[in-house]
């Protein structure tokens, strides 16, 4: 196991180097580094200094290293718009994005995985057709059209919840919650199961076709056959061995949610990180787009050995040596 | 082929679904014929016939069915045209991606060795970036207009026909017949044509419909956000995004209209493809 | 005056597909004493596993139990029985072996928590109670220190120790009746005939009845009192073991035992049986042999007569000379 672990260690931190050679490549190399780091109207005298200043014109692995060292210290340049810093500034939006993301995957995962092992419990039931149909919907749909339905319907036709903006937070941990207040519920509702909604839709696709192949499987032949009851082999046999996939995806579709978000937040005009990232790519504010993207690599190279130890958590023939 | 025609007709959804998306393609493709206006020239716009509601009568002394947008134009003009931009995208992304993507998906199956793990590496690391932000990306580097939005659909979807061809094609190769095609003198790239080709197809073809559709969302999606196709030329997306600031004070239609035909493409798309998939799949079969 | 344990009565097992009905089991009939092991012989298609699952009522669909069938266990019709009281009969006093132990365990539970959920299935009191009769159930299979054993996962065992807790399972509940369908093909050839020896031995102590289904003739020869010869659905001979090795009344019968490799003269090519099974949706009228039979005739069209008597008999037109 501890084997294991070193081993994705190591894989997630080579996956971040590579990142950051892509990064760098697309910024420095392909792009005009200047750019990157001063903004266009800048006078002649301050683009001269800001070349000898940051060694643009040194050879190129040599302003690789320097980028990576200011990386490592947090320096991803300031942004042209705001002239605050960018990992000050992507930081003081992320709790707002992370708090939509993880409110949409809950619903996905505790509305869409139990509709979608009924589903595959009883695949020919008409319940289970229509939640089938349903889940069509789910992840053909756009997320903006959804959202804009979504609006139209709950705020401006019913009038039941706001249209837009994030509610009121509480401070935990140094850091506002929108959450925990029943207005920040309300403000967080539409547009969490606006994201959720393609989360939905695949959970319950996944759960389905996972609970279908383990009901025919020779496991659940032998369960029955030693008299266990149907939820038993449900709750025991089931869930763990649909675990597996579901996880995996789960955390895969968690990076995907975060991408997601820009549309939701946009729509809602929910200040997180993703409209962040669309005002900095129409206002040109490239340190930003930079630090945007060094910032999201390296949450999914986490978020994908996060996934990968609970993989190991939830299989044991990876824990104990043994073969999958 | 027949039997294959025979199975699928017994879902009439899947049947049905399959029409809407033929009628879509015979409307799009003969829009410049059916429309009462071009939308993209901005001669034919009357700024008077702004924001009216469908039934309304306009300047050009035909009925708006659908109601008119911010900039006078026709709705129902505007729509088709924007589902005509959007199946040009969507196919023309989607047989590119295709393309592309099966072929490294063969070679790396067929290649082995470092070549094989070097690629699949670098299209399992794409699979796991989600495909909007790599679009955003591209486009924001690229700039906007029709050829970066295909290069930014194209790099987003490349991977899942990578995957499903490599997938396919290293079953295929394992199996006995492939073996023996090798050890005749037959050239390497006949076998790959003749035999592996035909059994990557089908799971590509149902990837390939899933990603055609994919892709007319995520270009919609870009359009929204104002990062897709110039003003000029409206997308559906855009026609949304336009009219979502008139929702508040009950001019729906602006946007709702060409939303529901996006809808009912990109669903119908993904009920023939979900079909398809079924009908390949010998899992299923009983 | 006792009841046979089981006395199956023009079973019909049809399955309906979307190319047509397939009779896989198609009008047998068969009774078993208690204590009594029966093994069950035929090709694969020949509609034996279907019986097996017929019996404990694990057909799937697009399977059904036509009407008309009847299987009395203990004098009690299980045909038609509700689910709730068959699920009370599976595990305790009807159990089932599969044939490959890989894939009716499920390799994310440890061996003791599958086999405490098969204890608790029918009562069976608390987790440490559960715990100690799967011991006990273990030991009795012949698996060394057991109580730790129980912690361990189906990966950990080997092919032969995999079956040996399946067979475990099977006797939690000192069933009268176990069904093996191919207990022994997945394993070595070197662990079956150990497994074949210990499951004869097992049987003869609790007195528990087996059927043993297999493609086998010589596995089921050595370990059965009687034996069933099935084909294309039927029961096409039967009678005691030794009876129908030493002087074969149906052809097909004949046939499997030529091709055996144990009975042939080294030196000399195996005897094969010309043709292959025939396709269950497609049977001849009359003996659904004909087409391969070296003895077939104009009269075989028909179907064929019970040739023999009760001890040893046969369906067919054209029986062999029984060997005096």
């Amino acid at each position: 196991m501890l084997g294991y672990v070193i081993q994705r260690l190591i894989q997630a931190s080579l996956v971040m180097l590579a990142m950051s050679a892509l990064v760098f490549v697309g910024v420095y190399a392909i792009g005009n580094p200047i750019d990157v780091l001063i903004s266009p109207d800048a006078t002649q005298d301050i683009r001269a200094a800001t070349i000898r200043h940051y060694g643009l014109d040194l050879p190129l692995w040599q302003q690789y290293l320097a980028f990576l060292g200011r990386l490592v210290q947090g320096d991803l340049g300031r942004s042209f718009v705001l002239n605050i810093p960018v990992l000050e500034l992507v930081l003081s939006r992320l709790p707002a994005t992370l708090e939509l993301a993880l409110a949409s995957v809950l619903i996905g995962a505790f509305i869409g995985i139990p509709l979608g092992i009924y589903a595959g419990y009883k695949p020919d039931s008409p319940v289970s057709k229509g939640i089938m149909a349903a889940s069509v919907l789910g992840f053909s749909v756009p997320t903006f059209w959804v959202g804009l339905i979504l609006i139209l319907t709950f705020a401006v036709n019913l009038d039941w919840l706001p249209a837009g903006q994030r509610g009121p937070t509480v401070e935990v941990l140094g850091v506002g919650w929108s959450f925990l207040t029943l207005e920040g519920l309300q403000f967080l509702a539409l547009p969490a199961l606006n994201l959720s909604l393609f989360k939905l839709a695949m959970m319950i696709r996944l759960s389905r076709a996972g609970t279908r192949e383990v009901m025919l499987s020779d496991t659940v032949k032998f369960a029955r056959a030693a008299g266990l009851s149907e939820f038993t082999i449900l709750r025991r046999h089931v869930l763990r061995l649909i675990s597996i996939p579901l996880v995996t995806v789960f955390g895969l579709e968690f990076g995907s949610t975060l991408a997601f978000a820009v549309v939701t937040e946009t729509i809602f005009s929910w200040p997180g990180v993703g409209k962040l990232i669309i005002d900095s790519i129409t206002s040109l504010d490239r340190p930003v787009m930079v630090g945007y993207l060094v910032l999201v690599a390296f949450l999914f190279v986490t978020i994908n050995l996060v996934v990968d130890l609970t993989y190991a958590l939830l299989d044991p023939r990876l824990r104990r040596g043994g073969r999958v | 082929m027949a039997a294959f025609w025979r199975e699928y007709r017994e879902s009439w959804i899947a049947v049905v679904a399959l029409a809407v998306v033929l009628l879509v393609v015979a409307a799009a493709l003969l829009a410049p014929w059916i429309t009462p206006q071009d939308p993209y020239d901005l001669a034919n716009l009357n700024l008077r016939d702004a924001r009216r509601a469908p039934g309304f009568v306009g300047s050009g002394g035909y009925v708006h069915w659908l109601g008119t947008d911010a900039q006078g134009r026709d709705l129902f003009s505007a729509i088709l045209y924007g589902l005509r931009i959007s199946l040009q995208m969507g196919i023309a992304a989607g047989a590119v991606a295709m393309t592309l993507g099966a072929t490294l998906g063969i070679l790396a199956a067929n290649a082995g060795g470092r070549i094989e793990q070097a690629i699949m590496r670098v299209v399992d690391l794409q699979l796991s970036f989600p495909a909007i932000l790599l679009a955003l990306v591209l486009v924001a580097v690229l700039g906007q207009g029709k050829v970066p939005l295909i290069i930014a659909l194209v790099t987003a979807q490349y991977a899942y026909f990578a995957r499903t061809a490599y997938g396919a094609a290293t079953a295929e190769r394992q199996k006995d017949y492939v073996e023996a095609a090798r050890a005749t003198p037959l050239p390497g790239h006949r076998v790959v044509v003749r035999h592996l080709l035909p059994n990557c197809l089908p799971p590509l073809i149902v990837v390939g419909t899933v990603q055609v559709a994919n892709a007319i969302s995520l270009e919609a999606t870009l359009s929204f956000l104002g990062l897709g196709l110039p003003p000029t030329e409206p997308s559906l997306g855009m026609l949304i995004a336009n009219g979502f600031q008139y929702m508040m004070s009950g001019r729906t239609w602006i946007s709702v209209y060409p939303g529901i035909a996006l809808i009912v493409l990109i669903v119908a798309i993904n009920v023939v493809g979900d079909q398809l998939r079924d009908q390949f799949n010998p899992r299923l079969r009983r | 005056m006792t009841d046979r344990l089981l006395e199956v009565r023009d079973l019909q097992t049809h399955f309906h597909t979307r190319a047509g009905v397939l009779k896989a089991v198609n009008g047998v009939s068969f009774t078993l004493e208690r204590g009594e092991i029966l093994g069950l012989v035929g090709e694969s298609g020949s509609g034996k596993s279907v019986t097996g699952f017929s019996l404990i009522g694990l057909v799937d669909p697009p399977g059904r139990i036509a009407a008309g069938s009847s299987i009395r266990f203990d004098g009690q019709e299980l045909v038609g029985l509700p689910q709730a009281q068959m699920r009370a009969l599976r595990g305790k006093r009807i159990a089932m072996i599969f044939q490959d132990p890989a894939a009716t365990l499920n390799p994310v539970l440890t061996i003791g928590q599958q086999m405490t959920m098969a204890v608790q299935a029918h009562g069976g009191g608390g987790e440490a109670a559960a715990r100690a009769l799967a011991a006990r159930s273990l030991t009795r299979v012949g698996i060394p220190d057991a109580v730790a054993r129980l912690d361990a996962y189906p990966h950990e065992f080997s092919g032969g120790m995999r079956q040996r807790v399946a067979i475990a399972i099977a006797l939690l509940h000192e069933p009268e009746l176990i069904i093996a369908d191919e207990p022994t093909t997945a394993l070595d050839v070197s662990i079956q005939a150990q497994i074949l020896a210990e499951m004869k031995a097992l049987a003869k102590d609790s007195g528990t009845a087996l059927i043993w289904i297999s493609h086998d003739l010589a596995t089921v020869s050595s370990l059965a009192d009687r034996v069933m010869v099935m084909y294309a659905g039927r029961i096409v001979e039967r009678g005691a073991v030794a009876d129908v090795l030493r002087a074969p009344i149906h052809p097909y019968t004949r046939g499997l035992l030529d091709s055996l490799p144990a009975l042939a003269t080294p030196g000399e090519k195996l005897a094969q049986i010309p043709g292959s099974t025939p396709s269950l949706l497609a049977l001849p009228p009359g003996c659904p042999f004909a087409p391969r039979c070296p003895r077939a005739s104009e009269a075989c069209r028909t179907d064929p007569p019970l040739v023999g008597d009760a001890q040893h008999g046969a369906l067919c037109h054209h029986p062999l000379e029984v060997v005096a």
